[in-house]
């Protein structure tokens, strides 16, 4: 089944079952493999994307219902690795393997865009979903303190 | 289908702006070609972009110099620490550094080029710095001679620095002077720097990988596209060395873009790690197809012989082992005699255990194999031994090793080498059959239940305490894989009598078993340093100046203990529900210390506030990096106890992913304060593992410090701490 999609400003059709969680069609249809899978059920945070500006896990989002949003994935963030979040995150030295940074970058990005000075409590609530299996906590909690301050500059 | 467009630039990462310190902005300049796939990551014969200075070196007109490494970046900073442990020597502007991958075909095939190309045992700077430090001196001096020939004037009269050659007023770059210097032999190899003349060794350098992954640029295994590819999803028999499978593939071949099922045969007698294991792939055009075929499909398994293992099984068995006489590994029947004699106020006894524990690596294990019409293979894998992927390929595909190559990648956690090697050839015989170039992805519970664990482990201790209230015999007796015994035999602490044997069992058992973070290490400090806590307790003594007064002879242990005593304040007098807890473990060259402090609710809810670690690894390349393994090492440590654990029912792993196999999450992370206590001279010790062993069992003494309840065994979700 056809369906017309809109990631990163950039339109796509793809034809695949609506079914299909969006992790794969961002990856295997349309080729855009910063996104990634880790676990399929929810629960590491690595599939994260923004829809309509909203944290989601893509690996539990049907690409039927992603039509007529706008899809953003970390290679959408920005251009240059301008983002706020991205620069805390070159700043702090966040990732070790980088596997499960694209996920957490998109969740701390949404965050901020809600939250402006979020605090170490409302951090953790908010990526509790994200898992980081080489351990960078610490730093990402550093980092996200560090890109609401860039952000308030 | 979209596919990759790849040049042979892409590969190489980049260092421009890398240098600049952590000032914002610095790394918002596009760099060329910093982009990282390549199927052809190293020099081919018609490789006209660069000169070969060495295996290790290629300078391009341009300037760029390339560090050609044999070493897996797995997010320990290998690419980093290889290129600046070369450039403490070679002196090259390090904004011009480049570090690509060395290739497994010419290392192979060239008698070990690069000495190894593994990376696992945190031996990156430990073992290999003389290498890549000689690789750097010698080019620098042939660099240096090259200048003095061309200007006539002795080699010790010119200088090199940020890649210009100096003599007099004579100056010249070193990519003018690469021709001349590629042809000179020099009579004598330099001599290596010490660390007293280290200039850019010791300093905090930003890693080279971090700007490709905060962008989604970094490639890893997981994200290869080939023209004409499909996708396999795999299931192997959930007990390893199981029957072959039944299955109907006619139940589920009309399914959009399903293309066939595969089976994967074992080779009778074969059991080694890479070996194959009954199974069976279901190819398709996407992964989420070829998944959701084989989730659908009706698969009838033969489990065979081991069916009824279990965690019970397992550790009655074990228990069982420690009460027998195992073999003997150090023989002093007189530690038996003084435990055997000993009243019972002055004697004390411990078990522990642990379960066998899954990698879980970021990234689930993926393959991709490409067997091409001139009889080449590629091999796409993130690889912590290129070489043994290469081998187990070859091997599959029966074909000559000079065809095969190993197109390496990011990996997205390494933590034990040896599951990519079965992957490796469950994707070279599925695309073997269906013809076509083949990317093979293990489902996370695949990669949860087939990840070749980290072993099992139970511990028995018996001591025997004199006068003083310290010990005067220790008796120890272990049961599970060898790995690390020698923890134990050579407890640093000066117990004058110690008799030690050890049960092997799982060596043979039907789940293969391979390396983990610090994995030998791991389960004997959480066993051995609960058990000291216990006989300091006994002895009346403080932990801490326990440990102090028993290595009083070995300058580093002083060293780090004292750096902790100074540092982390720790104390016995907290109020009921608060403990802090000491634990001090040696590996892979470093002594690591932790102190850690923890409160435990009434009702059992436990909350790691805050670990110090202080480390003896003689030297640190990178603070910045080294501060950031240690990080990593705790989260480690912590993650396997306080969640983790396998769970084996019916001979096969019951957990699925991580619901039901949990790991650390950021609303558990304590502080972390990292400390360096470093004793110089001729040690030089790793730092991606040492941070592991000391975390867990300096945790489950601050719960016992706390509430007073010893922690026998992980995962902690399997104990209850509450206190009344
Ligand atoms: S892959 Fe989506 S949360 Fe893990
Ligand atoms: S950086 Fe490796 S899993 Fe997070």
């Amino acid at each position: 089944m056809a369906l017309a999609l809109n990631v990163n400003g950039t339109s796509y059709t793809v034809d695949v079952e609506p079914e299909t969680p969006l992790l794969w069609v961002l990856r295997d249809n349309i080729g855009l493999t910063g996104t990634k899978y880790g676990c399929g059920i929810a629960r590491c945070g690595f599939c994260t994307v923004h829809i309509d500006g909203q944290a989601t896990k893509s690996c539990q989002t049907k690409v039927s219902a992603a039509v007529g949003t706008r899809v953003t994935t970390i290679e959408g963030l920005s251009p240059n690795s301008t983002h706020p979040v991205q620069v805390a995150w070159i700043e702090h030295s966040v990732p070790q393997c980088g596997y499960c940074q694209s996920g957490q970058i998109m969740a701390a990005a949404a965050l901020l865009a809600k939250r402006a000075r979020p605090t170490d409590a409302e951090i953790d609530e908010a990526m509790a979903d994200n898992l980081c299996r080489c351990g960078t906590y610490i730093r990402i909690r550093q980092a996200i303190h560090r890109a609401a301050e860039l952000n308030a500059r | 289908m979209n596919q990759i467009n790849v040049t042979r630039r892409e590969f190489i990462i980049t260092s421009a702006g890398a240098a600049g310190g952590l000032a914002i902005g610095v790394f918002l300049a596009p760099v060329a070609n910093a982009a990282v796939v390549n199927p052809m990551p190293w020099q081919s014969p018609n490789d006209k972009e660069g000169l070969e200075l060495s295996q290790w070196i290629v300078i391009d007109p341009s300037g760029i110099i390339t560090v050609v490494q044999p070493h897996a970046e797995m997010g320990q900073g290998a690419m980093t620490s290889t290129a600046m442990m070369l450039n403490e020597e070679l002196q090259a502007d390090w904004k011009m550094i480049r570090v690509q991958y060395a290739d497994a075909n010419r290392h192979v095939l060239n008698n070990e080029l690069w000495v190894t190309m593994a990376s696992g045992g945190s031996n990156v700077v430990k073992a290999r710095h003389p290498h890549i430090m000689q690789a750097g001196a010698s080019a620098r001096e042939r660099l240096k001679e090259a200048a003095a020939q061309t200007w006539g004037v002795p080699r010790t009269e010119v200088t090199a620095k940020d890649s210009i050659l100096t003599a007099g007023n004579r100056r010249g770059t070193y990519a003018e002077f690469a021709t001349r210097a590629a042809g000179i032999k020099l009579a004598e190899e330099p001599k290596r720097k010490t660390p007293e003349q280290f200039t850019f060794l010791g300093t905090s350098v930003p890693r080279l990988d971090v700007p490709l992954k905060v962008n989604g640029e970094a490639k890893y295994a997981h994200d290869i596209r080939l023209p004409r590819m499909v996708y396999a999803a795999v299931y192997a028999n959930p007990v390893p060395w199981g029957g072959s499978p039944k299955f109907d593939f006619n139940a589920i071949k009309n399914r959009p873009g399903v293309l066939a099922a595969v089976e994967l045969k074992a080779v009778a007698g074969k059991r080694g790690i890479a070996d194959l294991q009954n199974g069976v792939a279901v190819v398709a055009d996407t992964y989420y197809r070829a998944k959701t075929a084989l989730d659908l499909m009706p698969i009838e398994w033969d489990y065979g012989p081991n069916a009824a293992m279990s965690n019970q099984t397992l550790f009655d068995t074990a228990y069982k082992k420690l009460g027998e006489k195992g073999a003997v590994r150090k023989d002093d029947p007189a530690a038996l005699a003084a435990i055997a004699a000993a009243p019972a106020d002055k004697k004390v006894g411990g078990d522990f255990h642990r379960p066998y524990e899954a990698h879980a690596r970021a990234e689930p294990i993926t393959t991709t194999v490409d067997i091409k019409a001139d009889g080449t293979v590629d091999v796409y894998v993130g690889a912590q031994n290129p070489p043994a992927v290469m081998t187990a390929v070859v091997e599959q595909l029966g074909i000559d090793p000079k065809n095969c190559f190993v197109r390496r990648q990011f990996l997205g956690c390494g933590f034990g080498s040896s599951s990519g090697t079965f992957a490796a050839k469950q994707a070279a015989q599925v695309a073997k059959e269906v013809g076509r170039p083949v990317k093979l992805i293990w489902s996370r519970e695949e990669d949860i239940r087939n990840s070749k664990h980290a072993p099992a482990y139970a511990a028995r201790f018996e001591a025997a305490i004199g006068a003083d209230g310290l010990p005067t015999a220790i008796f120890t007796r272990t049961f599970g894989a060898n790995s690390s015994d020698n923890t134990i035999t050579d407890m640093p602490y000066e117990i004058a009598l110690r008799h030690h044997e050890r049960h092997s069992d799982l060596e043979t058992a039907h789940i293969p078993i391979t390396t983990h973070r610090a994995p030998g290490t791991g389960l004997v400090g959480f066993a051995s340093e609960q058990f000291i806590d216990d006989l300091a307790r006994k002895g009346g003594w403080n932990p801490l100046e326990w440990r102090l007064a028993m290595t009083k002879s070995k300058r580093d242990y002083q060293i780090v203990l004292n750096a902790l005593k100074a540092k982390a304040g720790y104390r016995m007098d907290l109020p009921r529900g608060e403990g802090m807890g000491v634990a001090v473990v040696e590996s892979h060259g470093t002594i690591a210390g932790a102190v850690a402090t923890v409160t435990v609710s009434r009702r059992g809810q436990l909350r790691v506030e805050k670990m110090v670690l202080a480390l003896d690894s003689g030297h640190v390349i990178n603070p910045l990096n080294a501060t950031e393994q240690v990080e990593g090492s705790v989260v480690f440590g912590l993650a396997h106890l306080m969640g983790g654990g396998l769970e084996f029912q019916k001979g096969m792993v019951a957990n699925s992913n991580f619901d039901t196999y949990r790991l650390l999450r950021i609303g558990d992370m304590p502080t972390v304060e990292v400390h360096f206590a470093l004793s110089g001279g001729e040690k030089w010790g790793g730092l991606g593992e040492p941070g592991v062993p000391p975390t867990a069992p300096s945790v489950a003494n601050a719960i016992f410090a706390a509430t007073g309840k010893r922690v026998r065994s992980t995962p902690l979700t399997l104990h209850d701490l509450s206190w009344a």
